[in-house]
């Protein structure tokens, strides 16, 4: 399957190259996926019939593509799945985790030939097309993996438009990538909006404890959206916040304006240094003593605004099975997390900061607290969807914190 | 934290013998789990009665005991070797029966014994169903609505409650012994009477069938710190209803979503958390209601077990091991994983692949039982196979189970090639019947059905299992449909070969579509480069750099095997198990890897049952987990240069492609195929045999009835009949007369030039000998001499035998040497040979030569203190046995015996006799300086009960009256009641030995099933007659017997060492020993 542009024409491929293009005896189109080193693979299309570029990486979950799909954070991204059948459980309303697919492609090895789960109520192939989202069947994914693993994060480009390499191998190299650019912009919302949906859904984790902590009064949440998903809000809601969602660059004062009693935030795609507007707003309003709980993204803003630095990593972590040490408590929790870019723990001033969680597979910082102001961040993502949820507790610690800050 | 240093020796006790959901998965645990602990510098002692086991090598413990595994024996072995520890948790259920036993008679207490792993309240919380039942509801999680009852009448109030369909379980079984689903009072009635028998606790759990349920399980470790992991998650092909032993799984699960999944694993994690497995790995069985997603927990089991074998094999993660060190008080961040390296074993395995695991079944040894699958496991092995799509690995699956089927369908004489007529094929009436009753050969009804043009939704419908399993299926149909766009292979375009291999086609599905040959698709593959290549298993999906070989192979770009140029040699494993063929031959493979691996070589495994020692990627330098068929064998050959392969040591699976894969190039180290073919041709063996004078039982080989016939006459009756080229006396019979001959000659067997028929004398009353020898060329060297106590005619792989021989004189000792030596010359022996002979009136007769590993070899190796396949393997490998330093037989000078294990109890309607048709799953070893003594034990190590008194029930056949009477006064002398029919009371009276009559059946009451049912009788000897009138009333018998446990001999020599065993038990006792000791004394006897 792997050639170079100088041998590339179809009809020279041997059939150990190019077996996989009739592997489901489907007339599906044929479609390109050319990575910026010249490396061709060829699979059938499914999805949006059209030409996309993108950085890929890995996700490693088994299950939750759907989640994966709908994430903001693979902005840019061309996102390869490790496990082999896709679209078993088709796409349901439920597990949408926000309005939008923001990935440049979807690279797997199978698509199923049948939806089968009760929930669902389409199939994976008309809903990739409906949102324009290319994707590709019938690659070695596992070959793409190694060489990401080996190689890192790079450029590629999808088509089932453009058959022809070198024009492929042209456009992709002509894309500047996403180190050093602001994509938060292009999946944060418009304006300020409430969220008061809980965890109401069906097969969602519980957090009845954390309804408690609180009382009757909903404490005011100030969420900055850096492209969040929706079981961030919806774990929120439920541990008692009275929710309003913020662009990601509404301004310090803006939200000060809003009188919030704590602040949130979230998730997002892409490189965080760029983001001096949000890095300013986090460093005022966390030094003006707002509680604060930080997700991924909003964990290197939170990093970055206290001076610290963070850096891009080899290929990220994109998977379900990650597994976070809590430094404290000497107890480790299987995570969820998709991220590329890495806060730099020797960066950090450890007279302010504490690192709380660690890495075990490479021992990176995944989680932060100040020792003076009111706020922890953290790398991974504990409102999982997809992946384990042994960190959702997090919502109620955060609850905690800003019941013992306001002396509740 | 570190390893627990209050605690410095740990007795690991073993699950036995192998029996229906038990098998040698938990060798493969124990032994990993041994390894473990000594590897943390830990003394590990170990108990099993299993001498099959690679666990029981005694270079695997400190401390090896051989004794069964019974309370009263384990005590002894505390009070001798005062453990710090017990591990209850690696044995399956027998050990964690086991171990509730001293805990609840207070040894484990007595001598300060610790349990670790999971404690005695944990265990009875798991098991006890009401425990269990309180437990969950304070978690929330949602059960079966059910109800406990320990007697018929409680029984009777539950299901008026719950109502029928009814799920009945006895408590504290394992394989779902004695449950099953009642649909009707009377069925009702009669499983909860049978269940409250067999629960250990007289206790049965009914609750609503949910019979047609998705059914799901987690494998879950969780360590001191609290961590949990779920290593694997498991789907199960076919719904609830069918044992999960017996259903075709899939790792992992398929049909969940993520927000399913992760509730489900939330529920897993909660449940470990609430009854308190604090230190190693449970197993969790849910089922979801595909309707609305509803999720109920079926059951969990506190220790590792045949499914964490499989999840272990699917994702890289070895279970057990980490299990032994979470156990010792490591936790799990502590602990590395051992494939990357880098990252530890606190994480969950992430796969790139599919894993499908199909059970194998041996109903064919049971006729009188129906084929059906239900909540009570059958299936006496399994094998796993790996692909990257569900289609190729469950087509790999079927071929890997050596039924016949080269994937799923298109095997010679299916009905649905080009070339077969229409006629014959079933009605779709017949198939929607054939849909409703699950058998082991249902995935080929749902292709019948679906290729009949029933659709999916109808399957679905009838079957419930999951669309998306039969769309797959259906693809695979499409595939083979699509087979009719061309005239021939020739005309078959490279990419769409590629598409068939890509989907799992074999070349001789392929093949056999277009009436072509296996050899020429694969010149043809070559031709095109379409070559698989072979993949890693690394618990990553690739994320990290996998340090360990572990391989499978599937059909896409790039290889991860890595030619390491060192000398390299391929060991050929046994595939499932199954009757005739089971953890023996994987013990020797594993002894051939162990040695040669010291030797200098680089072993390369292959094999495709999960449940082995074989397929642990520690076993060997490079495991390629891979069907035992020629296509895949030569596949994996062609990856790198390799010395030569060994096929004497994977029982018949290995042999029986040995020739085509010498032909393709493979270079077969040991015996030639050639040789092996020699003796196992009738013709060429009788020529042999009278060139070396060596005398055989008259014999012949029929084509037809007519030629059966004539042989026999000539012969004389009895006669010994059977099909050729059979494992484990497949179809054999001993025939008294010509209807009887006829009768089998058209039932039994399909007789044909091709398929010839085996006729041999019947040497009735003779004395069967088993002998296991190496032979380098040079050297013949007697493993050991092994004698049966069951007359020849009895499969010997039933058959109780010790070593050394019980009886036979030195003189014929001797003549049995120089024919092995003789036969081992001629069949140009290299390696191990195992040989059958008969000893009547002082003369030596030679049955059957196998130029292999036989059953035997590890029973063997344990009572000699000598690895015979090891040594076999050196032999193999060029060595001469001069040189390896083994040159002489070594005779011990304590008896060990060796005693079979049947699954009787699982088959329903099965007669409790033995045959020249092998039947029993499993063996045990009792070891002693007393020949009753050994015997005794062998016997308990059976699970059955020796009776010290009481009083014993004697029936024989004529034929046997005159032989039992020094048997009945050796029980009179031993002051046992005895009681008769009237013929055998008749001539005991006439010999004046005292006994009672009692009625045989229809001749009044109480009769003898009577004074069985009502417990008076202790021990039943009752020889079967080859008349049809008695044999329902003989049948019946033994029937009340095994349904109350009642030891039941069927033969006349049986009975005789019982009475020896009961009177060496009566007059020492019975000690315990370890087999370092016997060694150490046996090395110090004058030679």
């Amino acid at each position: 399957m792997n050639d170079t542009p100088n041998n590339s024409d179809p009809a020279d491929a041997s059939p150990s190259e190019a077996h996989l293009d009739d592997a489901r005896l489907s007339d599906g189109k044929p479609c390109l996926f050319v990575f910026e080193d010249g490396e061709v693979h060829r699979g059938r299309h499914f999805g949006h019939d059209g030409e996309s570029v993108g950085e890929v990486v890995f996700n490693t979950a088994m299950s939750g593509y759907q989640e994966v799909l709908t994430d903001p954070s693979y902005k840019g991204q061309v996102v390869v799945m490790t496990y082999p059948l896709i679209g078993n459980t088709g796409i349901n309303p439920e597990d949408e985790e926000s309005d939008g697919c923001y990935l440049s492609g979807f690279v797997i090895r199978e698509l199923s030939p049948v939806v089968s789960n009760q929930r669902a109520t389409r199939d994976l192939n008309s809903y990739l097309t409906e949102r324009q989202i290319i994707g590709i069947e019938g690659v070695d994914t596992r070959s793409i993996v190694r060489k990401v693993r080996e190689g890192g994060a790079m450029r590629a480009i999808l088509s089932s438009v453009d058959t022809d390499v070198d024009s492929l191998l042209a456009k992709v190299r002509a894309w500047p990538g996403l180190h050093g650019f602001d994509v938060v912009q292009e999946v944060t919302c418009d304006k300020p909006y409430p969220w008061t949906q809980g965890l109401d859904g069906p097969f969602l984790p519980r957090v009845d404890e954390a309804a408690d902590v609180g009382g009757d009064k909903r404490p005011r949440l100030a969420v900055m959206d850096f492209g969040i998903k929706r079981n961030m809000l919806r774990g929120l809601h439920a541990a008692g916040y009275d929710v309003q969602v913020f662009p990601a660059s509404t301004t310090a004062e803006a939200i000060l304006e809003h009188a919030p009693d704590c602040l949130f935030l979230s998730n997002g795609p892409g490189d965080p240094e760029p983001l001096g507007y949000a890095i300013s707003t986090i460093r005022t309003l966390v030094n003006g003593g707002l509680p604060t709980f930080g997700i991924c993204l909003g964990h290197q803003l939170t990093a970055l605004a206290l001076g610290g630095r963070t850096m891009k990593m080899k290929f990220g972590h994109h998977g379900t099975n990650q597994p976070v040490i809590d430094l404290t408590t000497e107890r480790t929790e299987i995570t969820s997390q998709n991220h590329s870019y890495v806060v730099d723990g020797e960066s950090l001033d450890l007279g302010a900061v504490e690192i709380t969680h660690e890495n075990l597979n490479d021992r990176s910082v995944e989680g932060l607290r100040h020792r003076d102001l009111p706020l922890f961040t953290v790398q991974y993502h504990p409102e999982a969807a997809p992946g384990p949820r042994d960190a959702f507790y997090l919502f109620r610690r955060f609850r905690e914190m800003v019941n013992q800050h306001a002396g509740v | 934290m570190p390893r627990r240093t209050d605690i410095q020796s740990i007795l690991v006790v073993g699950a036995g013998p192998i029996v229906i959901g038990q098998a040698c998965e938990f060798d493969y645990s124990g032994t990993q789990g041994c390894k473990a602990l000594r590897e943390e510098g830990y003394t590990v002692i170990l108990i099993n009665s299993n001498p099959a086991t690679i666990m029981t090598d005694p270079a695997m413990a400190d401390r090896t005991y051989i004794e069964p595994v019974e309370v009263d024996v384990v005590a002894k072995i505390i009070e001798q070797e005062r453990p710090d520890a017990i591990l209850p948790t690696l044995g399956g259920q027998t050990a964690l029966n086991c171990c509730i036993g001293l805990h609840e008679a207070g040894i484990l207490e007595q001598y300060g014994v610790e349990m670790i792993g999971a404690n005695a309240e944990v265990i009875a919380k798991a098991e006890d169903r009401q425990q269990f039942k309180a437990a969950m509801e304070r978690i929330g999680v949602k059960l079966p609505p059910s109800g406990v009852a320990h007697s018929l009448e409680e029984a009777q109030q539950v299901v008026a409650h719950i109502g029928l369909p009814a799920v009945i379980r006895p408590g504290f079984t394992m394989g779902g012994s004695g449950g099953g689903i009642a649909y009707n009072p009377e069925e009702f009635e009669q499983i909860v009477s049978r269940g409250l028998e067999l629960s250990l606790n007289s206790e049965v759990l009914i609750e609503k069938s949910i019979a047609g349920w998705k059914e799901f399980e987690l494998e879950v470790m969780r360590d001191r710190k609290d961590n949990v992991v779920i290593v694997c998650s498991i789907e199960n092909l076919d719904p609830m209803g069918i044992h999960t032993g017996d259903s075709v799984t899939v790792a992992p699960q398929q049909t969940l979503t993520d927000r399913e999944y992760q509730e489900m694993r939330d529920e897993a994690i909660a449940i470990i958390r609430e009854i308190g497995v604090e230190t190693g790995g449970s197993n969790i069985q849910f089922a979801v209601n595909p309707e609305n997603g509803d999720r109920i927990v079926i059951e969990m089991n506190p220790r590792v077990s045949r499914s964490s074998a499989l999840a272990s094999k699917a994702t890289g993660f070895p279970i057990a091991k980490i299990a032994a060190k979470l156990a010792v008080g490591f936790s799990l961040d502590e602990i590395a994983n051992d494939i990357t390296k880098q990252t530890p074993a606190c994480f969950e395995p992430t796969i790139d692949y599919v894993v499908v695991k199909i059970p194998r079944f041996a109903f064919e040894k049971f006729p009188e039982a129906k084929p059906e699958l239900g909540t009570q496991m059958k299936s006496v092995g399994e094998a796993m196979s790996i692909g990257r799509t569900f289609k190729e690995a469950l087509q790999k699956a079927l071929r890997s189970l050596e039924t016949g089927n080269p994937g799923l369908g298109l095997k010679a004489g299916d009905m649905w090639l080009p070339s077969a007529p229409r006629r014959g094929r079933p009605s779709v009436r017949d198939l929607k019947r054939r849909l409703a009753q699950p058998r082991p050969d249902r995935l080929f009804t749902v292709r019948d059905a679906l290729k009949s043009g029933i659709s999916l939704e109808e399957v679905h419908e009838i079957t419930r299992i999951d669309p998306w399993f039969l769309a797959h299926i259906a693809g695979l149909i499409a595939t083979e449909d699509q087979m009719r766009r061309y005239g021939s292979f020739e005309d078959v375009p490279a990419n769409t070969l590629a598409t068939y291999k890509h989907n799992g086609f074999s070349d001789e599905q392929i093949a056999r579509w277009f009436g072509t040959d296996p050899a020429r698709v694969r010149r043809r593959r070559h031709e095109l480069g379409l070559v698989p290549v072979f993949n890693r298993i690394d618990t990553c999906a690739a994320e990290f750099e996998s340090y360990t070989p572990y391989l499978y192979s599937t059909y896409e770009t790039a290889t991860e095997v890595v030619d390491t140029g060192n000398k390299k040699i391929m060991v050929l494993g046994g595939g499932p198990n199954r009757i005739g063929q089971g953890i023996e031959f994987d013990y020797c493979c594993v002894q051939a890897c162990l040695e040669l691996r010291q030797r200098g070589y680089e072993i390369i495994m292959v094999n495709c049952n999960p449940e082995t020692v074989s397929t642990d990627f520690d076993s060997s330098d490079q495991l390629f987990f891979e069907p035992l068929t020629v296509e895949d064998v030569l596949h994996i050959w062609q990856t790198q240069s390799i010395e030569g392969a060994i096929v004497q040591f994977g029982g018949q699976t290995p042999l029986n492609i040995a020739l085509r894969l010498k032909r393709a190039g493979v270079n077969i180290l040991g015996t030639t195929p050639e040789n092996i073919d020699l003796v196992e041709d009738r013709e060429k063996f009788k020529e042999m045999l009278e060139e070396l004078e060596i005398p055989q039982p008259n014999n012949g080989i029929a084509t037809s009835t007519e030629e059966a016939d004539e042989i026999a006459l000539r012969i004389g009756y009895p006669v010994v009949v059977r099909p050729s080229y059979v494992l484990g006396g497949r179809g054999m019979e001993i025939v008294y007369d010509r209807s009887k001959l006829k009768h089998w000659m058209a039932t039994a067997v399909d007789a044909s030039p091709e398929h010839p028929v085996l006729i041999d004398q019947y040497l009735e009353n003779a004395h069967e000998v088993d002998v296991d020898a190496v032979f380098d060329g040079d050297t013949c060297v007697i493993g050991g001499i092994m004698e049966h106590v069951e007359e020849a005619g009895i499969h010997s792989g039933d058959s109780t035998c010790t070593l050394p021989p019980y009886s036979l004189s030195d003189e014929i000792q001797d003549v049995i040497r120089d024919y092995t030596r003789k036969l081992a010359e001629a069949a140009q022996v290299r390696g191990l040979m195992n040989i059958q002979y008969a000893v009547k009136d002082d003369k030596v007769y030679v049955l059957e030569v196998n130029p292999r590993a036989s059953r035997t070899v590890p029973f063997v190796s344990k009572a000699i203190g000598l690895s015979l396949a090891g040594i076999a393997s050196r032999v193999m490998a060029g060595e001469k046995l001069v040189d390896i330093g083994f040159t002489k037989e070594i005779v011990p000078p304590h008896y060990s015996v060796k005693a079979p294990v049947f699954p009787f109890n699982k088959f329903p309607g099965t007669d409790v006799i033995l045959g020249p048709e092998m039947k029993s799953t499993g063996e045990v070893m009792g070891i002693d300086t007393d020949l009753g003594c050994a015997v005794a034990k062998a016997y308990m190590a059976t699970s059955r009960t020796l009776p010290l008194n009481g009083t014993v029930f004697i029936s024989v056949r004529d034929a046997d009256k005159t032989a039992v009477e020094p048997i009945a006064r050796a029980f009179a002398d031993l002051n046992f009641r005895i009681l008769a029919t009237p013929g055998t009371k008749r001539h005991l009276d006439q010999a004046g030995i005292p006994c009672e009559q009692v009625y045989k059946r229809g001749e009044g009451r109480p009769d003898v099933t009577d004074t069985i049912a009502s417990g008076e009788i202790q021990l039943v000897i009752n020889t079967p007659s080859s008349d049809p009138l008695t044999r329902d009333d003989e049948k019946a018998i033994r029937t009340a017997a095994l349904h109350r446990n009642i030891p039941t001999i069927t033969t006349v020599f049986g009975a005789r060492i019982i009475a020896t065993a009961i009177d060496s038990v009566r007059r020492h006792g019975l000690g315990v020993r370890a087999m370092q000791d016997y060694y150490a004394a046996a090395a110090t006897q004058p030679a």
